[in-house]
């Protein structure tokens, strides 16, 4: 499982750069959505994982059993998909805005903010 | 000493927004609403910022869940003077915005998101907690797409992709940061890491982790080879806008750099050789520039870029003088970018251009208001006793200290680019003879304005410049609290013990 998942990360991350680098900008925003998702799959991994072992006292138990799964990555994953979901809905709003008014999808005909007034 | 009071600054900045969602189609209202709530925060910064430094470091358990389980928020002295700050900017920008955003933006909620920046920047130094800080960071973030995007023009959603793309970047190279950390140490609390990442054996990756925090810091402050996205966006908003990106958004990269490069990651000499470098040719692009551009927000710009460099060059030399020396610059910074930026929006009221070869005169027209603009651009430069000298000259002591010739040259060096480029600017826009500008249709000029609107702009221009003077004369005041602060952020026990309670 472990392995599986460093590759898919792996993948993720590789997929998400290599479609950030394309000039086109509904590339750019399919390249972060992929890098988030290798982010929040990396969290989920690094928090070590456990099968089938919810952190949940028992009623006639103190504390946690020996194994459990650490609900803690969870919780970071939950948040960082909900902000990445709004951020990434703010990008292909703003992508769809700057087509209109550029009327290019292609980053390289981009340059009104380089030139000289 | 725990007091749930620290949220305060946080907290306050919500409920303005909030407000001013209620009074959505009233602007003047929601004018008045913003410069009292600026007011307001201003007094609670200021007296946080006094019962730390009287009663030492204060902290909050959000939930009272205990350290190292739940969210700190921990306001030590560096954390409430950068508080401190933002207010004073919010309050300066949110003046200035009166006089400066038109109609239309304020319609499109200009003014709830603008709060909402000041409450994300407010939280992120405040919170004690690296996850918590990632959370701020995209409030932040994401209230920054909307005010440079705000009116839609062609040159801002061009801006917008760029500063848009880097940024998401930025976050998703941080978020692998914290999970990697999360999975060496398993712990998120940052007083907590700072023991925990000292026990951990394999020193390679805790040095990756440290990279790819220096990374995504690094985009967010615009540092040497990560800064390209800054130049091409920061021009294009409204100067409003401008002045508090300026002023505000680059500081709170290089605040999390100085925080987590002294409290989690201690450098080693790999890693201030790495920070140390960068420092150099951050100073010296960002300089070089400058001296190319025609544009004076472009040149601000890269201005910004070179002075992170002198701030960054203070953790590289990681020294108490050195860093005190990058807290009193980045104090000092923040007032005068703040203030360079609405400066520049004067002059464009006033002329209707920001190209340096089209403007002139403007000494001869308005020599009151460009004796006004002399004291942030003088202070910038910072020929004493203005205030960008104190900085410099504890960073250069710090660099002496610990014989860095190389970096004491590239410090000189960029001083004296940015006199070259403050005189080459003063000759251009304020001593060259007049031309005639034809006069465009959409813009409004200051002279069209109401006196309300001139009077706020000018006022808020005036507030910070009286401050920068007071920042270089009471220098004595802010080094202290300078140097208080490097102590601190050279030996976090204090700030451990306050968090750990132990």
């Amino acid at each position: 499982m472990e392995l599986l998942l460093v590759i898919i990360i792996g993948l993720l991350y590789a997929a998400g750069i290599y479609m950030m680098l394309r000039r086109s900008l509904v590339k750019l925003i399919i390249g972060l959505i992929l890098l988030g998702n290798g982010a929040n799959l990396l969290i989920f991994l690094l928090g070590k994982i456990v099968k089938g072992e919810p952190p949940i006292i028992g009623p006639n138990e103190k504390m946690l059993g020996e194994i459990y799964a650490d609900p803690v990555p969870q919780a970071l994953i939950l948040t960082a998909i909900v902000i990445s979901f709004g951020l990434q809905a703010f990008a292909i709003i703003l992508i769809k805005r700057a087509y209109k008014v550029v009327k290019t999808d292609d980053l390289d005909e981009m340059y009104a903010t380089d030139e000289d007034l | 000493m725990s007091n749930p009071y620290i949220v305060l600054p946080v907290i306050f900045q919500l409920f303005v927004a909030v407000t001013l969602m209620f009074s959505w189609t009233n602007k003047n209202l929601q004018k008045l609403i913003s410069v009292v709530g600026s007011l307001i925060a201003l007094l609670i910064s200021i007296s946080l910022l006094i019962k730390v430094n009287q009663e030492g470091i204060q902290t909050m358990q959000a939930g009272g869940w205990i350290a190292p389980f739940g969210i700190t928020f921990v306001a030590d002295t560096f954390s409430a003077l950068l508080v401190l700050l933002t207010a004073i900017s919010g309050l300066a920008v949110s003046v200035f915005s009166v006089g400066s955003i038109r109609n239309a933006r304020v319609r499109f909620g200009y003014f709830p998101i603008l709060h909402l920046l000041i409450m994300g920047l407010s939280g992120a130094f405040l919170t004690g907690d690296i996850f918590n800080l990632y959370v701020w960071f995209e409030i932040i973030i994401i209230s920054s797409f909307v005010l440079i995007t705000i009116g839609g023009e062609k040159a801002q959603l061009e801006g917008a992709i760029k500063y848009v793309a880097m940024n998401l970047l930025a976050s998703v190279v941080f978020l692998t940061a914290i999970a990697i950390l999360y999975g060496l140490t398993g712990s998120l609390n940052m007083a907590d890491l700072s023991l925990q990442v000292a026990k951990v054996e394999n020193r390679g990756l805790v040095n990756v982790t440290a990279i790819l925090f220096l990374v995504g810091f690094g985009i967010k402050s615009a540092v040497f080879p990560l800064y390209f996205w800054l130049p091409a966006s920061y021009h294009t908003p409204p100067p409003a806008i401008s002045a508090i990106f300026g002023g505000l958004l680059t500081k709170v990269g290089v605040y999390a750099m100085l925080r987590v490069f002294t409290l989690i990651f201690v450098p080693d000499t790999f890693l201030s050789s790495v920070i140390t470098v960068m420092a150099m040719l951050t100073i010296f692009s960002g300089g070089v520039g400058a001296l190319m551009q025609n544009n004076i927000r472009k040149v601000f710009s890269y201005l910004i870029i070179c002075h992170i460099g002198f701030m960054l060059a203070g953790l590289g030399i990681y020294s108490t003088l050195a860093l005190a020396g990058a807290v009193f610059y980045l104090v000092h910074d923040i007032v005068v970018k703040t203030n360079l930026f609405m400066v520049s929006g004067l002059i464009f009221k006033i002329k209707g251009t920001y190209s340096m070869r089209l403007l002139g005169g403007f000494y001869k027209e308005q020599p009151l208001m460009s004796l006004l603009m002399a004291i942030p651009l003088f202070s910038l430069v910072g020929i004493p006793p203005l205030s960008g000298f104190w900085g410099k000259l504890l960073l250069i002591q710090g660099a002496m200290d610990s014989s860095n010739i190389l970096l004491i040259g590239f410090i000189l060096l960029g001083s004296f680019l940015t006199l070259f480029i403050i005189a080459k600017l003063w000759s251009e826009v304020f001593w060259k003879d007049p031309q005639i500008l034809p006069k465009k249709e959409h813009i409004k000029y200051f002279d069209e304005l109401k006196p309300l609107k001139k009077r706020a702009m000018l006022a808020s221009v005036v507030f910070l410049s009286i401050l920068s003077l007071g920042i270089g004369f009471g220098a004595e005041w802010v080094m202290r609290i300078a140097m208080t602060v490097a102590e601190n952020l050279m030996d976090p026990s204090a700030y451990i013990q306050a968090v750990l309670g132990t």
